[in-house]
This record gives structure tokens, sequence and C-alpha cells, in this order.
């Protein structure tokens, strides 16, 4: 049994099914990326499992644990984490703060009423901030107003904070898109890296083929709502029904 | 100070010395000369600059911090003067019971308001509060008026139980006082030609304004101050980080409605009168405008409106015509009366006036308000040597030569 099991999951916006009896099983330990062309409803599927969105039907667990039910906070609390397609910082606060708002919803739950500790004395909270900036390369830039970073570093700063709460399952949303080459490269290795050392699972989409085989154990490939394959990375390279639905074939 | 770093350090220092030291500060012109209509330093706007630096200081934890805008906080500060004077009436004529009560009553009244109006955000919680403080005025004044008196105001009558002193056979009310020394009580200071008042009122005043503001900056330095900014930057971000922002909104709510309740508390313990014009949305406004004109979101910001804010209400209001022409009596008389005429728009009646063109200034042209301006006199200043050092070193250089 998988970390993450998502069973006959069906989402309607009004007459349009946007999943489609969704099953996916991850592994855990795994990198498990979930491709597809656009409008496959992938954003969609990992929304349901964060509460961005209700699914209308069928089950989510994780270890376990069904998410239906919980509130979004409690998700992250029980160690899923997202990280968006669009960069989603605090964008007035300075990028270390953007750190460890993270690190302090990990140390001290959903919520403290502390109006007395201070920020500047908790070396332990300092420390894991620093760290994780250093993980992303952005420790030169930690004072800098967030919402002023590049795209890709606003990026990378996203990935600083799922990092720092040390999540059980991230989720990626299209981690690399654009960025240049030099930068998606550099992503890999540092999703690579964590995925060695920390162990953590992944759920990652992704247009980019050769981010897809570079890090994925394992694919799903969606159309139109719909889990159409499962399987290693070998196996989908050469999957005829792939091809149909990059190639358009699903509509024929 | 503990707790506080070296720059918040200096800053609460220059705060208490501006306090203690404020009947000078505040009356730089001698009694007899005609500028002595802009002296400030009477003990019934002093204390009114600190109580309302108190009011400014914990409104500016909600807005400052959260960004949520709430409209109704003056409902906290009459809840709390109707709290202080009904313990003055019913225990003792002493200030303690009085304050505690008060912000107690209005932090139990901003958590019910603020449990339902912080189900909504932006312009819908604005209305909400707006809302509820405009009942609560309309309430005091009307289905309330056993507890509130209604028009005429809650006041101490020489008939209050004050089950907590013993037998007044004086026949007049006693006086407010803090463990047996009067508020009123002080002394004057007369020394060629200026009069200073020292007010033990104020100094009680200003010594609770001074813990309020020690609060808000160790607020402001918390994590918990770090969740409050989370929420004005991307609340929705919270949410998938693990944070809950419902009560980190409610706490700051709660706590800026305490805060209030002091302030409406040390208004009756000055003066023990509570009215419920004191309600009415324009006494909500203000305190939006003296955190807005001071600088939102700074430590000492909301202190600064308050007391520009109070200066114009009291001083401005009460200029006239004469004396304008006093002021320009030194210019030619056609230039004197032109100016006269165009300056008494904005004096009196009309210092509303006054107030609308700066609070538009400062909007538009200094939108982090005062401290914003002052922060850029800083930096223009520091600027000035370095440049003169260039032109200065580089005729130094040739002359080595």
């Amino acid at each position: 049994m998988g970390i993450l099991e998502v069973k006959g999951v069906n989402k309607n916006f009004g007459g349009l099914k946007a999943l489609d009896d969704v099953n996916l099983d991850i592994e855990e330990g795994t990198v498990h990326a979930i491709i597809g062309p656009n409008g496959a409803g992938k954003s969609t599927l990992l929304n349901t499992l964060i509460a961005k969105l209700v699914p209308d039907t069928g089950t989510i667990t994780f270890q376990g644990q069904s998410l239906l039910g919980l509130k979004a906070h409690e998700i992250n609390q029980i160690g899923v984490c997202r990280v968006f397609q669009t960069p989603e910082i605090f964008p007035d606060l300075s990028v270390l703060d953007n750190v460890m708002i993270p690190t302090y919803a990990k140390q001290q739950g959903a919520f403290k009423l502390n109006p007395f500790a201070a920020v500047n004395k908790d070396s332990e909270i300092q420390d894991r901030a620093h760290g994780v900036l250093k993980d992303v390369g952005l420790m030169e830039r930690k004072d800098f107003e967030s919402g002023s970073l590049s795209r890709g570093d606003k990026r990378r700063l996203e990935l600083a904070m799922a990092l720092a709460q040390d999540p059980k399952l991230l989720l990626l949303d299209e981690p690399t898109a654009g960025m240049s080459r030099a930068d998606t490269n550099n992503t890999i290795s540092l999703l690579k890296e964590i995925s060695e050392t920390r162990g953590i699972t992944k759920v990652v989409i992704e247009h980019d083929m050769h981010v897809v085989f570079s890090l994925a154990h394992k694919i799903s490939v969606m159309a139109q709502g719909h889990v159409i394959v499962h399987g290693k990375p070998e196996e989908i390279k050469g999957n005829p029904k792939v091809q149909d639905a990059y190639l358009g074939g699903a509509h024929l | 100070m503990p707790g506080l770093n070296r720059r918040d350090t200096t800053l609460f220092l220059i705060v208490i010395a501006l306090l203690v030291f404020a009947p000078f500060i505040l009356n730089p012109f001698p009694e007899d000369s005609g500028l002595a209509r802009f002296n400030a330093g009477y003990p019934d706007l002093m204390q009114r600059f600190v109580i309302f630096g108190i009011f400014a200081i914990g409104f500016n934890i909600l807005f400052g911090l959260t960004g949520y805008l709430s409209f109704g906080h003056a409902a906290f500060l009459g809840a709390g003067s109707y709290a202080g004077v009904w313990m003055m009436k019913l225990l003792t004529v002493d200030v303690v019971p009085a304050i505690i009560a008060s912000v107690i009553v209005a932090g139990l009244f901003s958590l019910a308001i603020g449990y339902i109006c912080l189900r909504r955000t932006g312009i819908y919680f604005s209305i909400l509060t707006l809302a509820f403080a405009q009942m609560s005025f309309a309430l005091a004044y009307s289905v309330l008026t056993p507890i509130t008196a209604g028009e005429t105001g809650l006041q101490l009558s020489l008939a209050d139980p004050r089950i907590l002193e013993g037998m007044n056979d004086s026949g007049t009310i006693p006086a407010t006082n803090f463990f047996g020394i009067p508020m009123r009580s002080g002394f004057e200071w007369d020394i060629g030609g200026w009069v200073f008042t020292f007010n033990f009122g104020y100094y009680l005043c200003a010594a609770i304004m001074l813990a309020a503001f020690y609060i808000s900056i160790r607020i402001f330095r918390s994590p918990f101050g770090m969740m409050l900014r989370a929420v004005k930057s991307n609340q929705q971000r919270m949410n998938y980080t693990g944070l809950n922002p419902r009560p980190y909104t409610l706490a700051a709510f709660v706590i800026s409605g305490m805060y209030a309740g002091l302030a409406g508390g040390l208004m009756v313990a000055v003066d023990p009168l509570a009215g419920a014009e004191r309600m009415f949305w324009t006494a909500s406004g203000e305190v939006v405008l003296m955190n807005i004109l001071g600088g939102a979101g700074t430590l000492v910001g909301p202190i600064l409106g308050a007391g520009v804010i109070k200066y114009f209400e009291n001083i401005f209001s009460r200029l006239n015509e004469a004396d304008l022409s006093q002021l320009f009596s030194f210019l030619p008389e056609w230039l004197e009366s032109a100016l006269v005429t165009i300056a008494q728009m904005f004096v009196g009646d009309g210092w509303l006036l006054t107030l609308g063109a700066m609070f538009m200034a400062v909007v538009i042209f200094l939108p982090g308000g005062i401290v914003e301006g002052g922060q850029r006199i800083h930096t223009w200043l520091r600027r000035k040597p370095e440049k003169k050092d260039d032109t200065s070193a580089a005729p130094a250089a040739t002359a080595g030569e």
C-alpha cells in the first residue's frame, strides 16, 4: 500500500468532466510524475489533494488517513506540501521571513499565540531557515524583499519554503516552468539530491520530458480527466496510447 | 531594554524622553507672547495625546500588521469607557479597577464582534465592523439607556454605592485618584514668562502608554507578529503553509480591541464621563487617519499621527481671525488681509479642511506617512555630507600632486 492512494475520484465543473474516475497509488520514497496534454486535469488532481478543490466522489487517503474533510492547513500539518505553478510567496516580506514562516508552522503548529517570543533570538529556527536557503542557493538574497526576486528565484524560494517543512509528500506543479536550461538542470539536481538524502516522496506534474525522464521512478499519463497509463519511464516512452494522447489521437 | 534590540531600545528611549519632557516641548512660547495660542502643553490636551496614542498603537497591531481595516474600533473604546465609569460608580473612584475592567470588557466585546466580522475580508470586513459599531452607538443611545444613561452620558453621582469606599459625608463626589493621588493633582512651574504644567493624570497615562508601546514592539518582533504580516502579504498562502490565519487575525483584533478599551478606560479615569458619541463612526475613522497619517505598520507612526491630529483638532480649531492678523502683523497691510482671508478658511471650524488637505498630501506623496517622511529626510541628510566629501577630496588630491 502506498503513502498516497487516490481511488475513483470524480470532479465536474458544470458539464465538464475535469476528473473522471482517477486512481493513483504513490509508493513511499519514489518520484511519481504525472504528465499529459494541457487540460488533462493534472493541476485539478493536485488541487483535490490539498483541499483547494473538493472531489465530487472518490476517496483520497494519505498514510491510511482520509484527506477529505480536512482543511488545507491540516493537510499541510500532517506532511503534505505543495509547490505552486505560479509562485505563491509572501511578496512583502524578506526572503528569510518567507522561509521562517513555514519553519515556524512546522515547529509550533497551525496557531500559537507567542507575542513575547523574539524571532531574532530563536537560533534553532534561524539555523534551519538559513540551511534551507543555502540548499536552494538563495543565501545571498536572504534580506531582499521576496516580491522583487526574478521568477526563477521565486520558484526556488517556494521550493525552499516547502523543504523548510520537511514534508513527507511533496507535490510539485511544473517546478521548472519558465526556468532557463541551466536553472532547470540545477533544480533537477537539487530535487534528485533531496530525494536521495531526505527520502521525501514526490508527485511531479511536468511538461518537460527531459525533467520527467531524469527524475521519475514512475509515470502516470492523463488525458481528458482520465489516467490512461501507469508505468515505469521506459514503458511509457514507447506506449502508443501516450503518443496518441499527445498527438491528438484521443480526439479521433 | 530587556527583549529589545539596539535600534528598538533607542526608539523606546526617545519616546520616553518625549513623554517625560512633553510639558516643556509642547509649551515652546512664553505665556504673554502672541504665539502662546500654539502651546499645547496643558494637561487636558497632553492626556488626550497619550490616550489616543494608545488607541492608535493598538489599532496599528490590527491594521498595520494584518491589513484588516476595521471601521468599528470606537465601539470598543466606548465600551471600555462605560465599563470604567461603572466600576467607579460601583466599587471605588480609584482608577485601577476601572482601567482593568475597561480592558477586559472591551476584550470580550471585541472577541464577539471579531469572531463574526473576521469571516469576511477586505471591504466586507470593514462594512461589518462599521455596522456593528453603529449598532452599538444606536443601542447606547436608546435601548441600553439604563446602562449608558443615553444622551446625558454616564457620570458619577453622589448616590453611587462605591462599596469599597468608606462613608462619604463631604457632600461632594470624590475625585478620581490613583491609590489616593488625585488624577488632576500637579503643579505649575512659572519661569521667566513660561508656565510649565506638570499633571499627575498625564504622567500616569504616559506611563501606561509606554507599557502599551513596549508590548507593541515585542509583538512586532515576535513570530506571532511575523504571522500577522504574512496575513497581510498573502493570506491564501498561509493555509497551504500549514497555518490557520483565522485565530491569528482574531487574536490581533482582540488585542487591538483591548488597547481601545484601555484608552477608553483612561479617558474616564481623567474625566469620569462616558457618552455614546465616543462610539460614533467618525471616532473610528479618526483612528484610521491617525495610523495612515503617521505610517501604518511602523512602530512609532501611530503615536505621531495621533499627536498631529489631536494638535490640529484642539489648536487650529480654536484660532480665529484676530489670532491670524496678529500672526501676520509683520507683513504690509494688503498682504496681511489677503493672507488672513485665505488662512481663516483653514482654522476655526475649518480645521477639518487643513486636516483633509494634509491627509491627501500624505497619502499621495508619502504613502508611508510621517515616518516615511522622516526616513527620506534622514537618507537625504546622510547623502549630503558624502557628496561634500567627494568634492573636497578631489581638490585635495590635485593639491597633493
